[in-house]
């Protein structure tokens, strides 16, 4: 990926994406970092797209910014009295420190390590081929996922349920 | 050579066309490409420009538009109340939308003290951009479209549901009880009639096998079919999503004022307010394109598209489709928020995944056995009118209210006794 | 500068599950952990589809496919993650994580 447009596009998305996670960790408003994670969220969709991945790229702004976002914005509104503020157990320091070495030593590790690297370019339209995969060589996990998310739907309505 | 500057030359080849041929209004901005690209510099300039070009007109129509259709709009809705309407400003009140905007304009965009400023700021600015974001996709002729993403109608739904962050940051951000009720509202709303709306494109998308927007209308071209024939009750849940999502009457419950003030908008003022004025009015008219786009046949009509140019036939279209909304804004009384709600998931989620299953059937039967269009498309176009109006009479009969539906109480109803929670009809 | 390959989505996935990691440590409020967790799942998905579009495989589209099951797993998990902090709401009248000590000597 060598054209001015990606270069260009990749480093503003990765500014937005890191960007908007640093803010979301370090705003002292829980509401704030809600907003902050959802523009992290279509950072990375942006960043798909950069990787000619459109239809995840699309259903990451859907379901992520879309759905989970608003579900945040729910679960803090039905807590009325709750904290609002976004702040920091004692735990500070060394989760700190935890996230630091993990962080290094992913990347390290990313960089380090030799990648069989593809010539193949970029997909050209992927809907089609996702498609094919899901119903044919991945049906059973498709099947899985779908059994799974009847399950979860099923268990948060019990769980809140007030009777 | 980016696909814009592609696409726009196909067209060019179609026509053949000099720059002032606006039969496709892609040649002028083709020419003035070519023009860009003969000039040297880099190779990204044409494709920043033509996107800034398309940019602009689309929201330069946008503006007209919206100006054209608050008059329109106000003095149909009088009419159909039996009233006059804005008549002083101009010619037949013709300058009363300059006149409000104006107005707006000047007036004093008030920031609430206990407001969270950043966020009461930018949510009118974000707003907007939902709206328009639709429109990126959306083709307005043969070749006239901005970016043909082969993934068109999720954009579109997608695009869509981040109005909802918009609205809630409003509400939220204003500090005030019922702006916050009102995006609660909002939001609900706009998550409960996305799932049918989902469930209505996925209906077109299996018949059509691509979601490009373009590919739909080349699709129904292909067949001579609109997808309003084929697709009766697909269409009818979209109309209703629809106009859920763009918070117009009937279905304006978050900004109720009979119930919640203005809802989310409540403590917005001057032009602050006039961008949730003017996102209204956008994303009508997005629902509106996309729905022409999807069910209408875009800017085909039947062979007529080879006199009359596209685009017009499109932007025709678009009109008489936001004409349907005005007209049930001025028709039907406003629904309270349990019925929209249980209307939602109770009522068309489960015809509209019935109605996905009928299809998906459908165009099994019609690949698996190779059979002709011309054959199975009237069948299938009879079978879904039939499959809809069915569906719709029987679940609404099953859905029922609980009273109507024992045998007993209508017994009793029937021989005119009182029945125990229906006194006051009795 | 002049070429973006797989290195610069690793690092920056990296540095977005760093933190990510550090929110669902270190945040008091059960949403705020919960944001850190949506943030790794992000910076995981994010290496997935730079591995599908970069390296070498037979398959190269069963990263996408990957990432459309953890988005789906990543919203169940939301669902019931978020079930359980307004049922601790209720009973707690807080979501704290630090004064959830039920469970503890």
């Amino acid at each position: 990926m060598t054209d001015t447009g990606t270069i260009v596009a990749f480093w503003a998305l990765a500014a937005l994406t890191l960007g908007a996670a640093v803010l979301a960790a370090t705003t002292r408003n829980l509401l704030h970092a809600v907003l902050a994670l959802i523009l992290s969220f279509i950072g990375v969709a942006g960043l798909y797209i950069t990787l000619s991945a459109d239809f995840v790229a699309v259903a990451q702004v859907l379901i992520y910014a879309g759905a989970i976002a608003v579900l945040i914005i729910f679960a803090i509104m039905l807590t009325p009295n709750a904290g609002r503020r976004n702040d920091e157990t004692f735990f500070r320091l060394p989760a700190l420190g935890i996230a630091a070495v993990m962080a290094s030593t992913l990347a390290a590790v990313g960089v380090a390590t030799d990648w069989p690297q593809a010539t193949r370019g970029p997909f050209t339209e992927t809907s089609q081929a996702i498609g094919e995969a899901m119903l044919n060589q991945y049906i059973l996990p498709f099947e899985i996922a779908s059994v799974l998310l009847l399950v979860a739907m099923l268990g948060a309505i019990v769980i809140v349920r007030e009777d | 050579m980016n696909p814009l500057t592609l696409s726009l030359s196909k067209g060019t080849e179609l026509f053949l066309a000099e720059w002032w041929d606006i039969r496709d209004l892609g040649n002028p901005v083709a020419r003035f490409l070519e023009l860009v690209d003969d000039a040297g510099g880099p190779d990204w300039l044409p494709y920043v420009i033509s996107g800034v070009i398309g940019i602009l007109a689309i929201t330069g129509w946008l503006v007209t538009s919206q100006l054209a259709f608050v008059w329109i709009e106000r003095r149909l809705i009088s009419r159909i109340q039996v009233r006059v309407g804005p008549n002083r400003v101009g010619p037949m009140g013709l300058l009363q939308p300059v006149a409000d905007a104006i107005k707006l304009l000047t007036k004093e965009a008030i920031t609430v003290q206990a407001a969270d400023r950043w966020v009461f700021w930018l949510a009118p600015s974000l707003v907007v951009l939902p709206a328009l974001l639709a429109f990126a996709v959306v083709p307005f002729g043969e070749q006239m479209v901005l970016a043909d993403l082969s993934v068109g109608v999720l954009f579109v739904i997608a695009s869509s549901s981040l109005a909802t962050i918009a609205v809630f940051m409003a509400g939220w951000s204003s500090n005030n009880k019922y702006s916050l009720l009102g995006a609660m509202r909002s939001v609900a709303m706009f998550i409960s009639y996305e799932v049918p709306q989902v469930m209505a494109l996925l209906a077109i998308t299996i018949f059509t096998s691509t979601m490009s927007l373009s590919g739909i209308v080349n699709w129904q071209e292909e067949y001579h079919v609109w997808f309003i024939f084929l697709q009766p009750l697909a269409f009818l849940v979209f109309l209703i999503a629809g106009a859920v999502e763009v918070n117009r009457s009937p279905t304006d419950i978050s900004e109720a004022e009979s119930e919640i003030v203005a809802g989310y908008h409540t403590e917005y003022s001057g032009i602050k307010f006039g961008f949730f004025y003017v996102a209204e009015y956008f994303a009508t008219f997005g629902i509106a394109a996309v729905g022409v786009t999807l069910f209408l046949g875009g800017w085909t009509l039947f062979g007529l598209e080879e006199w009359i140019p596209g685009w017009m036939l499109f932007l025709g279209k678009v009109y008489g489709f936001f004409f349907l909304f005005i007209w049930s804004r001025g028709t039907l009384p406003r629904l309270r928020i349990d019925q929209l709600m249980s209307f939602a998931w109770k009522f068309l989620l489960p015809i509209s995944l019935v109605n996905v299953l009928l299809v998906g059937l459908e165009v099994l039967l019609w690949q698996e056995n190779g059979l002709s269009a011309g054959l199975v498309l009237p069948i299938f176009a009879v079978v879904n009118f039939a499959m809809a109006g069915l569906l719709i009479y029987a679940w609404a009969k099953l859905m029922r209210p609980l009273s109507q539906r024992a045998p007993r109480v209508r017994l009793m109803q029937e021989v005119g006794a009182i029945v125990y929670g229906q006194e006051a009809e009795a | 500068m002049e070429s973006i390959t797989l290195d610069h989505y690793l690092v920056l996935s990296a540095l977005v599950f760093g933190v990510g990691l550090y929110l669902a440590l270190a945040k008091r409020n059960a949403v705020g952990v919960l944001i850190g967790v949506e943030l790794m799942f992000n910076a995981v998905n994010l290496t997935l589809i730079a591995f599908s579009r970069f390296s070498e495989s037979a398959t190269p589209i069963a990263g996408h496919v990957f990432v459309l099951f953890v988005i789906t797993v990543s919203a169940a998990e939301a669902a019931v993650a978020l079930a359980l902090a307004v049922l601790i709401y209720r009973q707690r009248r807080s979501i704290d994580i630090d004064k959830l000590n039920l469970l503890r000597w």
